[in-house]
């Protein structure tokens, strides 16, 4: 059976036509999730797609962090629930403490759209286990405030336990330790601040080799 | 200049019947912009003198910025002169032209300037100039899909470029981001003329299927009218009167910032999502989007467009700040918003899903059948015109226009005794001068500022010629876009000029594989009161429509800024030209850059020593006289038609245009856009071979196999192609005279911008 994997909208959502379609290309079938519905309409997966949900208002993904779909998706995601924030998705999860740190303005003070290289660092969570560990992926790196922080103790437990999802081949944003994207302990909630969902096809996007992350979560969902 | 605060009008309400019996009250009309005879035309159409709310109607709709006045009788040959064709489903007058581009789609596009409230305020004036125009093709019932923005500054180096610059570039990337708008190209270009008056042009797409079309009336009496969006303050009040009507005096602009609106792409992305679902629904009679002149607009427009008459209930309106009157919510230009005519009976549901988006939407009048736009106030008549008398029948001027006395002398002075390079060291100096200047330099760090992917329809967009999107997933249908201008050559021969900004866009649109097939324009200039600039428009105007139809491309509508000076100075006149081309099939599209070696660089079209307005003699010389390069309309067609054919069969595998900095500059572009060096070996006269910038040409790469192919198709279109070199290396190399390593190319074409803006 087909995998069926969520894409919430929320005012001010940008991307998230573009992660149905890399769900689509992945595999699986694209369920539109509302942001005002306390539902998740049986989905195996859920994606948080980048945008500005909310105008960014107050901080970036403040008020996202409370929506009612949000309600939902906090213990959903606590008992297992794949769900991969991307960008601002990212920054909403950071909100809702679903995982550690924070997404501050960037080094350079200023918007950053770049064909980047970021490397793997863990091929085993429910997102990534489609890439060796340690390969190099091209994708697209779009955002104001996507440099990574958190206190160095923070730091040096997501080292040590091996939730550094995915590193920067060279900061483009000064975030903490080259972290271009991280993971719950579990293996289950992943944050990324580049765009998978921008590199599934090599007519639009730097590369295909995003389409990882889509297949990835066919195979946690078909374990689970 | 008078502020816009000396116009606010007194509490107690100027009432229709109260005009009528006070005929001899004073009014600010000189204040608002209108002149003593434009006043006295207000009074016998009405028949008695304006109440002050319908002053300010008349005042922003008889603006040059929104009446046209003074080139209304010039653009008509748009239409006299329209090439046969069998694309167009709305044309000029509308929000937007739109094209026919076959599978059932059809494409709007259109191209605005916002330069005098970027100038004032660059960092909102940019936004806001997004915002407009993303309005107008939302209005026309389309979906927006990207935007492009050509951007001219003063001097690189100026101290107030670097207050400009970096404003209006981050009031882009913050409002398009926002709006999830890729951005897909434009320009950027520097020069001392535009010091105290850069331009900012916006131009966006939208796609709607040939059904889903909407236009701009008011029909149907007891149709409601609604208002939704943003509520309306005080900004913006008088910004297409006072502000982009009028020239700068050259101090004190801070005190016309009350006259920049302020922008909320957060609105405007739940405005546009609403509007979509709204139009899914067929809730919407006649829609209007509130751009310039705000709710004065918007009710003269749709009434006149319905032609049966419109009540609004001003009261209605709902405000940011209580204290605004009738004058100045009419003349409030508060961004995102839009206005509606829809049926009693889907009034409900048309709330229901604005609500759904959080857009505030309220009931503000209704459609009648009596021909006037009424409007009241707390019960009050405050206005009772004939709508069409402010919307289309606004004054029309025949300015007189005359050759600039000093123009002869600036063609007389021309490029023949410049001192050209010739030994290999003279001739890499100037690829490198060329390359490093903020001109000719890689332009990243703006366009890095932009979102290019979201969408992810983008096939091509920077630092390719024109941005190229896709429509239809399963069929590869898209569309490609590029804008240009060139001052330097509008300033030499206005009529050469426009045209050969219209060719460069035409060919842009070429070398990616896409076919030309409409026009839009921006046409920027000083003041219309001026005769030598009055002059430079009218060639322009004609040069544009001769251009059009002689290569059969219709231009679909624009935009006039006049005004474009600061004191008695004004730019270079500097209409900017944007062409949409169809593309068959965008996976057949062709990129600018040298990716593989071993292929053939081929160059399309003739080469003959023509520097005049060239940017190697600007930059080396410090030099602009003479005539512009020979247009050659059939040559640029000829040259297209090869474009798009090669691109069909897949026959190369790179296409450049070559334009400003000579076929130099595009070759160290494609080197670098692909990663690729090359080697060339030119004719004798080397240094036209590099820096002339002959029309109607194209670099391209072909691989061995299809040469024989390519050169059969250019001999059959009666292009001339010369084979210069091969791609290869990791240098560009022009035989026997020098080489720059690729690494070095780079370098110095990257540091350009940031070495100036950080």
């Amino acid at each position: 059976m087909t995998a069926r994997i969520g894409v919430v909208t929320f005012p001010g959502s940008l991307d998230d036509r573009d992660a149905r379609r890399a769900v689509e290309r992945g595999g699986a079938q694209p369920v539109e999730l509302w942001h005002d519905d306390a539902s998740l309409r049986g989905v195996d997966a859920v994606i948080l797609p980048g945008g500005f949900s909310y105008g960014d208002y107050l901080r970036c993904g403040a008020i996202a962090r409370f929506s009612p779909v949000m309600g939902e998706i906090i213990p959903a995601a606590a008992k297992g629930l794949p769900v991969l924030g991307i960008c601002n998705g990212f920054q909403i999860l950071c909100e809702a403490h679903l995982l550690p740190g924070a997404l501050t303005r960037n080094a350079g003070l200023r918007f950053v759209t770049r064909d980047i290289t970021i490397r793997i660092e863990n091929a085993t969570s429910a997102w990534t286990r489609s890439y060796l560990p340690g390969q190099d992926i091209s994708v697209v790196l779009k955002s104001g405030e996507g440099a990574y922080v958190a206190d160095q103790e923070t730091i040096a437990k997501l080292e040590a336990n091996g939730q550094v999802l995915a590193r920067y081949a060279s900061n483009p944003n000064g975030s903490a330790g080259d972290i271009a994207g991280v993971v719950s302990e579990a293996g289950n909630v992943a944050g990324l601040m580049p765009h998978p969902e921008h590199a599934v096809e090599d007519l639009t996007g730097p590369s295909a080799d995003g389409l990882g992350f889509f297949t990835s979560v066919l195979q946690a969902v078909a374990v689970s | 200049m008078t502020s816009p605060q000396d116009t606010v009008l007194p509490a107690v309400q100027d009432t229709v019947d109260g005009a009528a019996v006070t005929p001899g009250r004073a009014q600010p009309y000189a204040a608002l912009g209108l002149t003593a005879e434009e006043y006295a035309r207000i009074g016998a159409i009405l028949g008695r003198r304006p109440t002050d709310a319908e002053l300010a109607i008349y005042s922003v709709m008889w603006s040059e910025h929104c009446s046209y006045k003074s080139s209304r009788r010039h653009l008509r040959q748009f239409a006299e002169k329209a090439p046969p064709t069998d694309v167009l489903l709305a044309g000029i007058g509308n929000n937007a032209g739109v094209v026919d581009v076959g599978q059932g789609y059809a494409v709007t596009f259109k191209i605005e300037s916002h330069n005098h409230p970027s100038y004032v305020e660059p960092f909102q004036g940019a936004a806001t100039g997004v915002g407009g125009i993303v309005r107008d093709i939302l209005a026309m019932g389309a979906r927006p899909v990207a935007v492009m923005d050509a951007l001219r500054f003063g001097p690189a180096g100026a101290a107030d470029t670097h207050r400009v610059l970096p404003g209006v570039v981050g009031g882009i990337s913050f409002y398009g981001n926002c709006l999830g708008l890729p951005n897909i190209g434009g320009e950027l270009a520097f020069d001392p003329c535009y010091a105290g008056n850069p331009l900012v042009n916006a131009l966006c797409v939208g796609v709607l299927r040939h059904d889903d079309l909407k236009l701009a009336a008011a029909t149907g009496p007891g149709n409601q009218v609604i208002l939704f969006g943003s509520r309306t303050g005080p900004d913006g009040i008088g910004g297409a009167s006072v502000l982009a009507s009028a020239s700068f005096g050259g101090a004190g602009e801070g005190a016309k910032r009350p006259s920049v609106q302020v922008g909320d792409p957060f609105m405007e992305k739940l405005l546009i999502e609403c509007c979509l679902e709204l139009y899914r629904a067929g809730l919407v009679v006649g829609i209007q989007d509130l751009g310039a002149a705000g709710v004065a607009c918007a009710t003269t427009e749709l009434a006149a467009g319905g032609g049966t008459g419109m009540r609004v209930r001003l009261d209605a309106v709902p405000l940011r700040d209580a204290s605004l009157g009738p004058a100045e919510i009419l003349m409030s230009e508060s961004q995102e918003r839009m206005m509606a005519i829809v049926t009693p009976e889907n009034v409900g549901a048309f709330l229901a899903i604005c609500a759904r988006w959080d857009v505030p939407a309220t009931v503000i009048g209704e459609v009648t059948g009596t021909g006037r736009l009424e409007m009241t106030w707390h019960g009050e008549q405050v206005v009772d015109i004939p709508p069409g008398t402010a919307a289309d029948e606004g004054p029309l001027y025949d300015r007189p226009a005359s050759r600039p006395a000093g123009q002869d002398a600036l063609i007389a002075a021309g490029p023949a005794g410049l001192a050209r390079p010739a030994s290999g060291a003279e001739l890499r100096a100037d690829l490198l001068l060329l390359l490093g200047s903020p001109e000719g330099g890689d332009k990243t760090w703006v366009t890095e500022q932009y979102d290019r992917y979201v969408r992810g329809d983008t096939v091509l967009a920077m630092p390719h010629d024109a941005g190229l999107l896709r429509i239809d997933e399963e069929t590869g249908l898209g569309v490609a876009l590029a804008t240009d201008g060139n001052g330097r050559f509008c300033q030499l021969d206005p009529y050469a000029g426009t045209q050969l900004a219209l060719a460069e866009a035409y060919r842009n649109v070429a070398v990616t594989g896409a076919r030309p097939l409409a026009v839009t324009n921006c046409l920027n200039f000083g003041s219309p009161e001026d005769p030598a600039v009055m002059w430079q428009f009218t060639e322009a105007v004609r040069g544009l429509a001769d251009g059009c139809l002689q290569l059969g491309v219709p231009v679909t509508g624009g935009n006039v800024s006049f005004y474009n000076q600061t004191g008695g100075t004004a730019i270079q006149p500097t209409p900017v030209v944007g062409v949409l081309g169809v593309h068959d099939d965008v996976r057949h599209r062709v990129r600018s850059g040298f990716s593989e070696p071993g292929a053939s660089i081929v160059v399309l079209g003739e080469t003959r020593p023509e520097y005049g307005g060239s940017l190697w003699a600007w930059l080396r010389h410090g030099h602009l006289g003479g005539r512009p390069p020979a247009v050659d309309l059939e040559a640029e067609r000829a040259l297209a038609g090869v474009l798009t054919d090669a691109a069909a069969r897949d026959l190369v595998v790179a296409a450049h245009d070559v334009s400003d900095g000579g076929l130099a500059t595009a070759l160290a572009e494609s080197c670098l856009a692909g990663g690729t060096g090359c080697t060339v070996t030119p004719p004798p006269d080397a240094a036209s071979f590099l820096f002339s910038e002959s029309a109607a040409r194209a670099v391209v790469a072909v691989r061995p196999a299809a040469a024989a192919e390519l050169a059969s198709l250019c001999a059959q279109a009666g292009v001339p192609a010369t084979v210069i070199g091969e791609t290869g290396g990791s240098a560009l190399e022009v035989a026997g005279l020098f080489s720059v390593p690729l690494a070095e190319l780079a370098e110095v074409h990257r540091a350009a911008l940031p070495a100036l803006f950080g």
